[in-house]
């Protein structure tokens, strides 16, 4: 029933599932630890402390870029699948998302991994 | 004609409701491009995790019926979204009798987190209630 096209977006594709995948098990702990804002506090603080910790920094870069990634790819994904002629421009638009990748990407990293030099 | 994709799952043929879920994934989508990006820069670049304690949830975060309503939507839109995308990538790797329980397993995840979801932010008292 899933069939691929080997050549046409393999990365883009392989990407989308290993990001969306990632964001799921985040989604999953997430959920989680925003019901202890109500069941527990304390319980819930501790767990911010780790997320605001500097390997909790990395981790949510690593979040924060699979989003992103996910979000591009994903309204490539849109685009392509509603219209289909614009199949045609896939890998223009495979490389459309690495530029606003990068552009957004850059400056929201640094403003996510300040607090760990002092920022 | 068939209907094929450069990038995405083909859209399936001749299953009314497969064909449903395939046009709900890219809507809810489309939804999460708007509010998951949105929560992510709110929570990460406007504020800080560092300052965003049970309390800041009870005193800023969720003191309005708005942002409550909002991020209950998300819940909704994150929920069907990543775990049917999650089903779609468990049907790729897993068949047969596995295929039944893996999916069992993942359908009751998904309904625990929308109760311990929808429980949180429906309860969780205001800062005026709280004194």
């Amino acid at each position: 029933m899933t069939r691929y096209r080997p050549r046409q977006g393999m990365v883009a594709w392989a990407f989308h599932r290993l990001s969306g995948v990632a964001i799921w098990v985040f989604v999953v702990v997430h959920v989680i630890d925003i019901y202890l804002v109500g069941g527990d506090p304390q319980a819930y603080d501790t767990i911010l402390q780790v997320y605001a910790s500097p390997a909790g920094r990395v981790g949510e870069l690593l979040l924060g870029a699979a989003l992103l990634y996910h979000a591009l790819n994903g309204l490539r994904i849109v685009i392509m699948d509603f219209w289909p002629r614009t199949t045609v421009w896939q890998q223009q638009l495979w490389y459309a998302c690495w530029l606003i990748f990068v552009v957004v990407g850059l400056p929201g990293a640094y403003i996510i991994l300040k607090p760990i030099w002092g920022g | 004609m068939a209907f094929t994709s450069g990038a995405g799952r083909a859209r399936p043929q001749g299953d009314r409701l497969e064909t449903a879920l395939w046009y709900l994934m890219r809507l809810s989508g489309l939804g999460l491009f708007v509010l998951a990006l949105a929560h992510f820069s709110i929570l990460h670049f406007l504020f800080d995790p560092a300052n965003e304690t049970a309390q800041f949830i009870i005193d800023k975060r969720w003191d309005e019926l708005f942002w409550r309503a909002l991020d209950w939507l998300l819940l909704m839109l994150v929920l069907f979204h990543s775990f049917l995308g999650v089903r779609t990538a468990l049907k790729d790797y897993v068949s047969g009798g596995a295929r039944t329980a893996v999916l069992s397993l993942l359908y009751g995840l998904a309904i625990l987190l929308f109760v311990l979801g929808t429980i949180v932010v429906m309860t969780l008292p205001r800062a005026a209630v709280m004194g």
